[in-house]
C-alpha cells in the first residue's frame, strides 16, 4: 500500500527546477503529482512520477542529490469533511504528519499524499477505519 | 613620543652587537632547555658554539606551526613551569591549538613592546585608552592591556562585542585612544556617524591589528573619526601584538629588533633575499624565556628597510603586508585555515563533503558563509533534517574555529573545482 515518492534536493537558483524536470523528461517519465517545500536557500522537490526507480537512477547519473521514500496515498471522496476525519484517525493516535499533498487521481475522487512519523502504523490504522489506498501500479498507468 | 630611545634609537653597529649577544643566549637556552631544538641541531651537526654572532643565525634550522603542533602543548618551552605565568593560545592548522606561555619577564618585555607602539601612536599617561581586542586566549586584549598600563595611560578593558556600550564610554569617558581591529574600528565610526555622535568624542589616536588592512582603509578611518590611525603587528608565537608598529610617517612598521631578529626569506628557497625585496617575514625571539622560537616562519609576505626613519628611529622597518605564503585567513582577527573547516566537516562522518569558504566584509564587519555540498547521504526529503544539518555542521565549524558561521547548503557538484589543488576559498574582501 505504499507507494515511492521521489524526493530531490534543489538550490533555490534560476534554472534547477527546470533542469530537474528535463531529466524526467528525457527518461520518458511521467509526472502524476508534486510538492515544492522551499527555504530562502534551497528546496525539496518531492515527486509522485510514472517510475520512481527510474527516475532516482537517472537523476543520479546526473549527478543529483535524491532518494526514494515511502508515503501513503489515501483516496478521498469529495465530501465535507473527509480530511478532517482522516486526520483525526492520525492524530488521535499521537502520529506526526511530517508533510502532505494532493494528488488528482480521476474525477469522482482525488487522494492525499501523507508522510507520518510512524507510516506502518498510520496505514494500519487508516486500513481498519475503511480507508482505500493508491498503489505503486496505478501511478505508472495515470 | 620616543618610548625608549636607548632601544629604539641605536646604532646598526650597536644593534647588531646586541642582537649577537641576545642570539648567543638564546641559542644556549634551546639546545640545553628544549629537546626538539637539541635534536633538531643536532640533526645539522649543530652547536651552540657554532653560533658566535647574529651573522650565524642562517646555520640555524627554521621553526613553523607544525614544530608548535607536534609539540603540543608545551614541548617547546624553555622554562619549567614554576616560572610560567600565563599562557595565550591561537589556532593551529588543525584541531589542535598553538600554546605560548610566558615568564614574569617576558610580559614585562611585552609590556615594554607595547608601550613603544603606543608611545608612536601619541598615547601618553594622560590619555584614557579603550583596549577593544577580545580578552581572553587571544594575545589581542591581554597584551594591548599591559603595554597600555606599562605606559601609565587609563585603560577601559572593553573586549569586544558591545558596540553601543561603547560608543557611549567612549563619550562619556572622554576617550582618547582605542586599540583594536582596523574592520572593528570602522564599524565604531560607523555607528558613531549613525547616531550623529562624531563631534561628540575625544579621540586622537587608533591602534589597530591583528587583521590584514589597506592603506586606503587607514586614510578613510583618519578622515571620518579626524584621528591618526596606527598599523600594530604581533603573532602569538612571538609574543603578540606590539612585534612591530607603524610611526606617525607610516613608512613601515619598526621592528622591535633588540627583541625579535627579523629576516626576509624567499618562501619557495627559504634563502634570505636582499633588503627591499618581499620574501617571507622569519622571526627569531632573542630575549623570550617561555616560549623562544629560532627563525619562526611567519608566513606574512613583506619587505624590509634597515635605513633611519624620519621620526628618528633607526630599527629596521616593515612594509605593508602583502599578503600570506599559506592558506591562512584572518577573520574579525582570527586566524582560520581552510584546514579546520576540513577536519570539522570530518566529524560529520565518512568523508568530507565537498564545501567553500565565502569569506566577506559587510558594513566593515567580516562575514563567512560556509557552503557544503549536499550528498545523498547527508539529503533528507523533510525540510526540518535538512535545517537540522544546516545547525549541526555550523555548530561543529564554530566549535572548531570560534567565529559563527553562515552554513548553505548547496546540490552536489555545483561548487567550482579547480585544476590542480583544490581551492576552498572565495574571499570577497580587497585587503592588498
Amino acid at each position: 500500500m505504499y507507494i515511492k515518492q521521489l524526493s530531490i534536493f534543489i538550490e533555490n537558483k534560476a534554472g534547477r527546477l527546470e533542469d530537474m524536470l528535463s531529466i524526467l523528461k528525457d527518461n520518458g517519465i511521467n509526472l502524476v503529482s508534486l510538492s515544492l517545500a522551499d527555504t530562502s536557500d534551497y528546496g525539496v522537490l518531492r515527486l509522485l512520477v510514472s517510475d520512481p526507480e527510474k527516475g532516482k537512477a537517472a537523476l543520479k547519473e546526473a549527478g543529483v542529490s535524491c532518494r526514494t521514500t515511502d508515503v501513503l496515498a489515501v483516496k478521498l471522496a469529495h465530501k465535507v469533511g473527509q480530511l478532517q476525519e482522516l486526520l483525526e484517525i492520525i492524530c488521535k493516535a499521537e502520529i506526526n504528519i511530517e508533510y502532505m499533498y494532493a494528488l488528482a487521481t480521476g474525477k469522482d475522487d482525488a487522494s492525499i499524499v501523507l508522510k507520518t512519523s510512524d507510516i506502518a502504523r498510520a496505514a494500519d490504522l487508516l486500513e481498519k477505519a475503511g480507508a482505500s489506498f493508491v498503489t505503486q501500479a496505478e501511478l505508472a498507468n495515470i | 613620543m620616543i618610548w625608549n630611545e636607548s632601544k629604539e634609537c641605536m646604532s646598526r653597529d650597536e644593534m647588531q652587537a646586541l642582537q649577537s649577544k641576545r642570539l648567543v643566549k638564546a641559542v644556549n637556552r634551546v639546545y640545553h632547555n628544549v629537546e626538539y631544538y637539541r635534536k633538531k641541531m643536532q640533526a645539522l651537526g649543530i652547536e651552540p658554539g657554532d653560533i658566535k654572532g647574529i651573522e650565524d643565525i642562517t646555520k640555524l634550522p627554521y621553526t613553523t606551526k607544525d614544530d608548535l603542533r607536534d609539540t603540543y602543548p608545551f614541548g617547546l618551552f624553555a622554562a619549567p613551569q614554576s616560572e610560567i605565568v600565563r599562557v595565550h593560545a591561537s589556532s593551529g592548522t588543525t584541531g589542535k591549538a598553538t600554546v605560548v606561555g610566558y615568564t614574569r619577564k617576558d610580559i614585562d618585555i611585552w609590556s615594554e613592546c607595547v608601550a613603544r607602539c603606543l608611545a608612536g601612536a601619541g598615547v601618553t599617561s594622560q590619555d584614557t585608552i579603550q583596549i577593544a581586542y577580545g580578552y581572553g586566549l587571544f594575545t589581542g586584549g591581554l597584551g594591548a592591556h599591559y603595554g597600555a598600563e606599562n605606559l601609565g595611560a587609563t585603560v577601559v578593558p572593553m573586549s569586544t562585542g558591545n558596540t553601543k556600550k561603547l560608543t557611549t564610554m567612549m563619550k562619556d569617558f572622554g576617550v582618547t585612544a582605542i586599540a583594536c581591529t582596523p574592520s572593528y574600528l570602522l564599524h565604531i565610526a560607523e555607528t558613531l556617524e549613525e547616531n550623529g555622535d562624531l563631534d561628540k568624542i575625544k579621540l586622537k589616536a587608533a591602534i589597530c591589528g591583528a587583521e590584514p588592512w589597506t592603506e586606503q582603509m587607514r586614510l578613510q578611518v583618519e578622515e571620518k573619526l579626524g584621528i591618526n590611525a596606527f598599523d600594530i603587528y604581533g603573532l602569538s608565537e612571538i609574543m603578540g601584538p606590539g612585534v612591530a608598529c607603524d610611526c606617525i610617517y607610516h613608512k613601515g612598521l619598526h621592528v622591535h629588533e633588540d627583541h625579535f631578529y627579523p629576516e626576509i626569506v624567499s618562501a619557495d628557497t627559504l634563502e634570505p633575499v636582499a633588503d627591499g625585496e618581499t620574501g617571507e617575514l622569519v622571526f627569531t625571539t632573542l630575549t623570550k624565556e617561555g616560549i623562544p622560537l629560532i627563525r619562526y616562519r611567519t608566513k606574512d609576505l613583506t619587505s624590509i628597510t634597515r635605513e633611519k626613519c624620519e621620526c628618528g628611529r633607526t630599527t629596521a622597518r616593515i612594509s605593508r603586508f602583502k599578503g600570506r605564503s599559506d592558506d591562512m585567513l584572518i577573520i574579525r582577527g582570527v586566524n582560520v585555515f581552510p584546514s579546520q573547516i576540513e577536519a570539522a566537516l570530518l566529524e560529520m562522518g565518512g568523508t568530507t563533503p565537498y564545501y567553500m569558504m565565502i569569506v566577506d566584509r559587510v558594513n566593515n564587519l567580516d562575514t563567512l558563509e560556509v557552503q557544503v555540498e549536499v550528498e545523498e547521504r547527508f539529503f533528507s526529503d523533510e525540510i526540518r533534517e535538512l535545517e537540522n544539518l544546516t545547525k549541526k555542521i555550523a555548530h561543529v565549524i564554530q566549535q572548531a574555529i570560534g567565529l559563527a558561521v553562515k552554513v548553505k547548503l548547496v546540490e552536489p557538484h555545483s561548487l567550482e573545482r579547480s585544476m590542480g589543488k583544490a581551492v576552498h576559498v572565495i574571499d570577497k574582501r580587497k585587503l592588498v
